[in-house]
């Protein structure tokens, strides 16, 4: 483990911590841009969530334990998604620890817990939200695992701190594989996030909400992390998304602390391009029917393993 | 040391602890805490033996027992003492949960019940041990008949006497194919020892006739696809701690049985035996995780997530075959190791499910799910330990059905260096549809656990549920534990495994010179995981941000009813049944179901709504087979004159022609 390493890794996470809302705030902003509306406050997220913090917690009454630590869970396991991500540098002593498939199972594990919370107090929302979001996970996970390996095919480790060194030194090109993965990872990333067209997270409409119908009993300390860690889990899809597709900029193994400095701001140069994408997306499209759904995800599922046939095919 | 001995040892103290529960059958303390603590210490000895034994050099021994000039040969290598571990582990928590499980009913006598069970266990294990086609089949049927036997317990509901038999009959439809498949290994020399078996070379296509065999014949005991109709009605039969036992060991005695005749005594194996493995286990993985989705008895939805998990272990084996028929012994050796580990996961994970639900079964009355709910508050012992077993049979990290998934995949990822390209594009396809198995397993299970303990309870006499005694208890911990232990120390695990890599293929996973956290296949720049880290880092970071934020602002708590959108007339009826949970698979996938429906109208004084997702593969096979069966029973029937001259005119024609063909 280097010094340069354990600072990367550590400026890394607090960057994601402490940027996530901003992200959230930024494509909130440009979305409101783009509808002609006027914008919400760029820090809007940080004041909900201290504005959270601060408020007492009002649990059920038949609240279970797991309904409590939930929060906290699903909080820990985003925070540790940040720390193996790479999205400054690819020198993380950190990353051994999970590859890109331990990566998904941890974004399993959250999914699993707050779907279990939902259920947990037994009311009408919280068991529809739960359904719901298994629904949308159980294709969404295995298409972004097919992404995940189709780049690690390419790069021949799962690892992504060496699947991101490998891609970031080809030349740049269009890659046939990668174009299909990356079609497939941002519907993914959509889904995933709760985002249109597969979920609105700016409604409250009863009969549509998927991610929204499971926190619907969540209150002050708990929200406000589950609210952060959905901000860190837009983070980290964006920073994978961009780590596959475009890991240019990035700080390698063999550079110095300086190169750390100068991809800071390129990371959030490409971030604040990435929000305005899913702006755009968002504002483009219409929110789909629940059961359109698995016909979306089913497309992202094929196009991740048609990418990954076009590279066993092509080899590149 | 001699292991083997031991073994035996073990084997006979069993039978001897079954007889022994003749003596008094109807006393539950004399049988229940007694006997079955007895059969308890038992298989934790003989894991303690296995564990041993795996490191060690192959021991055999001649018994002087069976038929004349026809001993017993038994055998302890490296594989059979891997499973002969998974048995005495599994044995030793399932014991105990019966001790404080069993009760007085209607059905088989306890006493009774404790012979069939020890005899269960012995056959068990000398399936395992066994060196000859004779022994094995012996076992074999021993094994198939005291489980037929633990199965009709309640012999006095009809349903279950159906169950039970079908159970029977494809047990030794299986048999059949696995007596003609060691008719086939023993060549012409007609020495049924596994050692003679061994040093025969088969020609042309009979190596893979033997194959075919094994795999239908053992495919029939572990569920695969097309002959696992027995397994989702035989285990929700059966009660709870015998379905623990058929379904945490007596299925991977089968998953042994494949990998003996394939890896052991067939020498080379053909490329497309693994392609036909890997694509019947992955068909079975999806046919049995989709099938669990829509499930409403809970026993059922684990019996079809035990068809899932066996498929997935076939699937891992199939891809031991491909690599090793082209001499990539260590990727052939990761491949068997994720499928070796996922049976030891399986026998914890769906152990402690089945018990679970046992307890469930006992405090409520009901394993409908549509009846259930609520159950943490109750049943909080149970209820902890189950989310521990719902974790890992969901394949999530840190527990170990994780790592057994992780290890299949990462074989998958090293497959593109195979030379045939039509494999090379068959494995992303597979890989894909793995991935899609596990995906589901998660939903099945969110369902699982969310209905039966999460949410309000759906009946009134929930409330007086009662949490599970003390032998259960312990039991459940002793699953819950072994759970966290085999996700959280892979390396230390595979180091055992490796013993049975060596024999079989001749190649281990773990390299000299590895850290005892960090497992890391192949290199340490292809793949790495580090569950404890994992672990370490999520309760850590939990830790402190509970702490940081109790400190920086506060940790005030109010309780109050139910928000729910401010709707205030909830019953608990409102919540989502299990066959709400799983209508949406249900509805995408609609053409792999038989569904029958029944929707109520609008003028119906008692509105009815059934809806039965049935099996199609029972109409398409298994009905024209038995009504075949059936007309030429009649057919036959016709000769039946009730004449004593026919008879014998018969008689003299069947000696005509055995003259003819013997002469």
């Amino acid at each position: 483990m280097t010094a340069t390493g354990f600072l990367s890794q550590l400026l890394q996470l607090a960057i994601a911590l402490f940027l996530a809302p901003l992200l959230l705030g930024w494509v909130n902003q440009c979305r409101a841009w783009l509808q002609n509306k006027s914008a919400p406050s760029l820090l809007l997220p940080y004041r909900t969530i201290r504005k959270l913090f601060h408020k007492d917690a009002v649990v059920a009454e038949n609240a279970s334990p797991i309904f409590r630590i939930t929060p906290y869970i699903v909080f820990s396991a985003m925070a540790l998604a940040a720390a193996i991500v790479p999205s400054l540098a690819t020198d993380l002593p950190f990353a051994v620890a999970a590859d890109a498939i331990a990566l998904v199972g941890l974004f399993a594990l959250a999914r699993v817990f707050i779907a279990l919370a939902a259920m947990d107090l037994g009311t009408a929302f919280g068991s529809m939200g739960a359904r719901r979001e298994m629904f949308v996970g159980f294709l969404a996970e295995p298409a972004l695992l097919m992404v995940l390996f189709t780049a690690s095919l390419i790069s021949g480790s799962t690892l992504l701190p060496t699947i991101v060194e490998t891609l970031a030194h080809r030349e740049i090109a269009i890659y046939p594989s990668l174009a299909f993965a990356a079609v497939a990872f941002t519907m993914v990333s959509l889904a995933e996030n709760a985002r249109i067209p597969v979920d609105n997270p700016a409604t409250h409409l009863e009969l549509t909400m998927i991610h929204e119908a499971m926190l619907l009993e969540y209150s002050a300390r708990h929200l406000a992390l589950i609210e952060w860690a959905s901000a860190l889990k837009l983070f980290n899809y964006w920073c994978i998304g961009l780590a596959l597709l475009f890991p240019y900029g990035i700080a390698s193994a063999s550079d110095d602390w300086l190169a750390i400095l100068v991809a800071t701001p390129v990371l959030i140069g490409k971030l604040a391009i990435g929000g305005f994408v899913l702006a755009l997306i968002e504002t483009l499209s219409a929110k789909m029917r629940i059961f359109r759904a698995p016909e979306f995800l089913g497309t992202a599922f094929l196009l991740a393993v048609l990418g990954m046939l076009v590279n066993l095919l092509l080899g590149s | 040391m001699h292991a083997l001995p031991l073994v035996l040892a073990a084997i006979v103290v069993w039978l001897a602890i079954g007889a022994l529960g003749l003596a008094r059958p109807r006393n539950l303390f004399y049988v229940g805490r007694v006997l079955f603590t007895a059969g308890a210490v038992i298989g934790l000895f003989l894991a303690a033996v296995a564990l041993i034994a795996m490191r060690e050099v192959p021991q055999t021994i001649v018994l002087p027992l069976g038929l004349p000039d026809l001993p017993f040969h038994l055998r302890l290598d490296a594989l059979s003492a891997f499973f002969l571990f998974l048995l005495g582990a599994a044995a030793a928590g399932i014991s105990v949960f019966s001790a404080g499980y069993f009760r007085a009913s209607e059905g088989t006598a306890p006493g009774l019940l404790c012979l069939q069970y020890h005899t269960f266990l012995a056959a068990m294990a000398c399936v395992l041990v066994a060196d000859d086609a004779y022994l094995f089949m012996v076992a074999w049927e021993t094994m198939a008949l005291a489980s037929f036997f633990l199965v009709t317990t309640d012999h006095r509901i009809p349903e279950i006497r159906r169950a039970g038999f079908l159970y029977l009959l494809i047990a030794h439809i299986g048999a059949l194919a696995i007596l003609l498949c060691f008719g086939v290994l023993q060549g012409e020399t007609g020495d049924y020892s596994f050692g003679a078996m061994r040093s025969v070379t088969l020609h042309a296509a009979w190596p893979s006739i033997a194959f075919l065999l094994a795999l239908a014949g053992f495919g029939a005991k572990a569920g695969l696809l097309p002959l696992h109709v027995w397994l989702p009605e035989a285990h929700p039969a059966a009660p709870s701690p015998v379905s623990a036992l058929m379904s945490g060991v007596m299925l991977k005695t089968a998953i042994y049985g494949l990998l003996r005749v394939t890896f052991d005594l067939l020498q080379g194996q053909l490329w497309w035996w693994g392609v036909l493995a890997l694509v019947l286990g992955l068909a079975t993985a999806l046919f049995g995780v989709l099938f669990a989705t829509v499930q409403t008895d809970m026993k059922r939805l684990l019996a079809y997530s035990s068809i899932e998990n066996i498929g997935i272990i076939v699937a891992g084996i199939g891809l031991a075959i491909l690599f090793k028929s082209y001499d990539k012994t260590l990727l052939a050796a990761i491949a068997l190791t994720a499928s070796l580990y996922h049976a030891l996961n399986h026998a914890f994970f769906k152990s402690l499910l089945f018990l679970a639900t046992g307890s469930v079964l006992h405090a409520t009355k009901e394993r409908s799910l549509g009846k259930l709910g609520g159950l943490i508050h109750r049943m909080p012992w149970v209820a902890w330990l189950a989310l521990a077993g719902t974790l890992a049979c969901a394949g999530l990290p840190p527990l170990n059905g994780f790592v057994s998934e992780w290890l299949l995949l990462q074989a998958f990822l090293f497959t593109p260096s195979l030379p045939q390209s039509f494999v090379n594009m068959l494995v992303p396809l597979a890989a894909a549809a793995l991935v899609l198995a596990a995906a589901l397993a998660a939903y099945v299970m969110v369902k699982f656990y969310g209905v039966i303990f999460l949410g309000r309870p759906r009946e009134p006499n929930l409330a007086y549920a009662h949490d599970a005694g003390p032998f259960e208890r312990i039991a459940l911990v002793w699953f819950g534990a072994g759970c966290l232990l085999l996700g959280l120390f892979p390396v230390q695990v595979i180091g055992f495994l490796d013993a049975v890599n060596a024999m079989l293929l001749g190649a281990t996973v773990n390299r000299p010179g590895i850290s005892w956290w960090l497992l890391a296949p192949i290199d340490t720049d292809r793949a790495s995981y580090s569950p404890v880290i994992v672990l370490v880092v999520i309760v850590g970071v939990l830790l402190l941000t509970i702490q940081v934020v109790h400190r920086q602002y506060h940790g005030r708590l109010r309780k109050g009813p139910v928000w729910d959108c401010g709707f205030p007339a909830q019953t608990p009826r409102m919540q989502d049944t299990a066959e709400g949970f799983g209508q949406p698979i249900r509805q995408i996938f609609e053409q792999f179901f038989r569904i029958e429906r029944m929707l109520p109208t609008p003028f119906d004084v008692q509105p009815r709504y059934f809806v039965k997702a049935g099996d199609h593969l029972w109409y398409w096979l298994y009905l024209p087979v038995a009504r075949a069966a059936e007309w030429t029973a009649r057919l036959v029937g016709r000769i039946q004159q009730g004449r004593i001259s026919a008879y014998l005119t018969y008689s003299f024609l069947t000696l005509l022609a055995l003259l003819y063909f013997v002469r």
